[in-house]
């Protein structure tokens, strides 16, 4: 069914400006305090609705239109209109109206709530002088595209022919039609109730379907105020600041993916602007934006650092072959340097120095750093293994295996400050690599280095995705 | 403070480290792969070792060690030798100390 409007609101106020789906039978409960249906016809109704597609609208008003026409002959159907106090709803009131959209909105179709019954296929009339009964009075966009509105005279409908649907609109009585097949009408009247019956039931199971959701929205929102207390950041959607408002690994992987697309971009523009021979001025500017992108991406780490090193630390933020050859949270300036001197040639002799002492710069920084690691794992590992059984009692190796974790605690808080210093050194490196190069150089290097981690983030997709035995 | 002058000057390459440290031990190490030789002093193996530690502390050294000191002059700490070796600026210190030769 293409034009779906679904209501939401299922109450039975009947806000004029609900859109009810366009399914026939479905018709949620209208205010409809007087129609009652005595024929087995549901009352609920008509709520203004606007079809969206016409010609589902006539598929589904076919159905109705036939069973108000059949409805309108009935002289039941006469007694219901004196029940519900539309004006005038005869049969004839509604001829054929129903098929055609616009003469129904055009016509002063009286529509009868109570006939509207179960099919309110609501049509929207914006001026609606003769709603029915159905205490509509303050729907403004009522228009109901009822049974009562079909044309009594055919039994399908939607063709009724336009003089036809013209017509009968006003005070022709039902009784002309008496005599055709009461067999029919009877039908009608069962399907009629069939349909209606469908719809309750198929209301009711929206109804709980609702009830059900609203619980569980209600338990989501619950656990998301429990995790928020326990400090875990949960990142509201629609949050566009860059700022990082939590703190936390989840916060942290949310906002390197955002640095991730900008990154993309800006690599994008960077390949555009050395494809197209930008002059050195434009060229500038790009690799300046890139260069602060990699300030932002440290200075973010340095954040989350403080929040959750290990996760940093872990790599858990990357995919896994970078995740792999990592260095202390991040890349190897001296591995990317090497990668980076072949393809930046010509370089002149003392570009070809700077570089290569640069290399060596970083290789011995890192080579530092590592050992500095080393030394902390190995005083780590002896502080948490001097275990020794103290003889002197329970209390003692209680005492003893505090101070042990406290002194643990300590060391392991140094590991932000070696995180930091890596960043420092990957930092450092890059800026000063700038400083060699000139600026389209500098350029086809950050290219170079950009392209290098997006292929292998790449490699990872394609690792993981491989096929397996 | 006097004190921490007085050794810091007493040869090139001077390192205020805690033994405890593996940040300094890491600056440390960085120093012996460039030829130098740094006079290392422990500050909680030195009686004077708090007084020296807030000394360090005014001069800006945060955190208070590893505290690097070329030539008698305070150079920084991890952060800043890092920077500085990775613009070359460190070796040019250092012979300019006479701590290296090449």
């Amino acid at each position: 069914m293409g034009s779906r409007a679904r209501t939401v609101n299922v109450s039975s106020t009947g806000d004029s400006n609900n859109v009810v789906n366009g399914m026939p039978s479905y018709a949620p409960p209208p205010p409809m305090p007087s129609s009652s249906s005595s024929m087995g016809i549901d009352a609920t109704n008509v709520l203004p609705s606007r079809i969206s597609e016409f010609g589902n609208l006539e598929q589904s008003l076919g159905f109705r239109v036939e069973d108000a026409i059949n409805l309108s002959r009935n002289p039941l159907f006469n007694q219901l209109q004196l029940k519900s106090n539309s004006q005038a709803l005869g049969a004839d009131v509604q001829f054929g109206a129903l098929s055609k959209m616009q003469s129904i909105a055009n016509s002063d179709i009286n529509i009868s709530a109570a006939i509207a019954g179960s099919q309110a296929l609501s049509l929207q009339k914006d001026s609606q002088p003769n709603l029915a009964s159905t205490s509509a009075g303050h729907r403004e966009n009522w228009g109901e595209s009822n049974m009562a509105d079909a044309s009594p005279r055919t039994d399908t409908s939607t063709d009724d022919t336009e003089d036809k649907n013209q017509m009968p609109e006003r005070g022709e009585s039902s009784e002309r039609s008496k005599d055709k097949a009461d067999q029919k009408t009877l039908r009608r009247l069962a399907q009629n109730r069939e349909a209606a019956r469908k719809s309750r039931l198929r209301k009711k199971a929206y109804v709980q379907q609702l009830e059900s959701s609203r619980l569980k929205l209600t338990q989501l929102e619950q656990e998301l105020q429990r995790a928020r207390q326990q400090g875990i950041f949960i990142s509201s959607s629609g949050d566009q600041t860059h700022s990082m408002s939590g703190n936390g690994a989840m916060a942290f992987d949310v906002e390197y993916a955002r640095w991730l697309e900008e990154h993309n971009r800006q690599t994008n523009e960077l390949r555009a602007a050395i494809n197209s021979h930008a002059g050195d001025i434009e060229l500038r500017t790009i690799v300046d934006n890139f260069m602060t992108q990699f300030d932002d991406i440290f200075r973010l780490k340095g954040i989350a650092a403080k929040a959750d090193v290990f996760h940093i630390l872990s790599g858990m933020w990357k995919t896994p072959a970078e995740r792999c050859f990592m260095w202390i949270g991040g890349f190897r300036s001296s591995e990317l340097l090497k990668l980076l001197v072949n393809q930046l040639e010509p370089l002149t002799e003392q570009q070809l120095m700077g570089i290569y002492n640069l290399q060596q710069s970083s290789q011995q920084a890192e080579d530092a750093l590592s050992q500095g690691m080393d030394a902390l794992q190995q005083s780590l590992a002896e502080t948490l293994a001097n275990g020794a059984p103290n003889p002197s009692g329970s209390s003692g190796n209680v005492a003893n295996y505090m101070g042990q974790m406290a002194m643990a605690m300590g060391k392991l808080g140094t590991l932000e400050g070696f995180l930091r210093q890596a960043d420092n050194l990957r930092q450092q490196t890059l800026q000063q690599m700038l400083r060699i190069l000139t600026t389209r150089q500098s350029a086809r290097a950050l290219l170079a280095i950009s392209d290098y981690f997006s292929r292998l983030r790449a490699l990872s997709s394609l690792w993981l995705a491989r096929p397996r035995e | 403070m006097d004190r921490v002058k007085d050794l810091a000057s007493k040869k090139a390459a001077v390192i205020f480290t805690k033994s405890s440290c593996c940040m300094c031990h890491s600056i440390t190490q960085l120093f012996y792969e460039l030829g130098a030789s740094p006079a290392v002093h422990e500050l909680d193996n030195d009686p004077y070792g708090r007084q020296m530690e807030w000394a360090l502390r005014s001069l800006g050294c945060n955190p208070s060690v590893p505290a690097v000191f070329i030539g008698g002059k305070f150079v920084g700490s991890s952060k800043d030798v890092i920077s500085l070796h990775v613009d070359g600026s460190l070796k040019q210190l250092l012979m300019d100390a006479k701590a290296i030769w090449f």
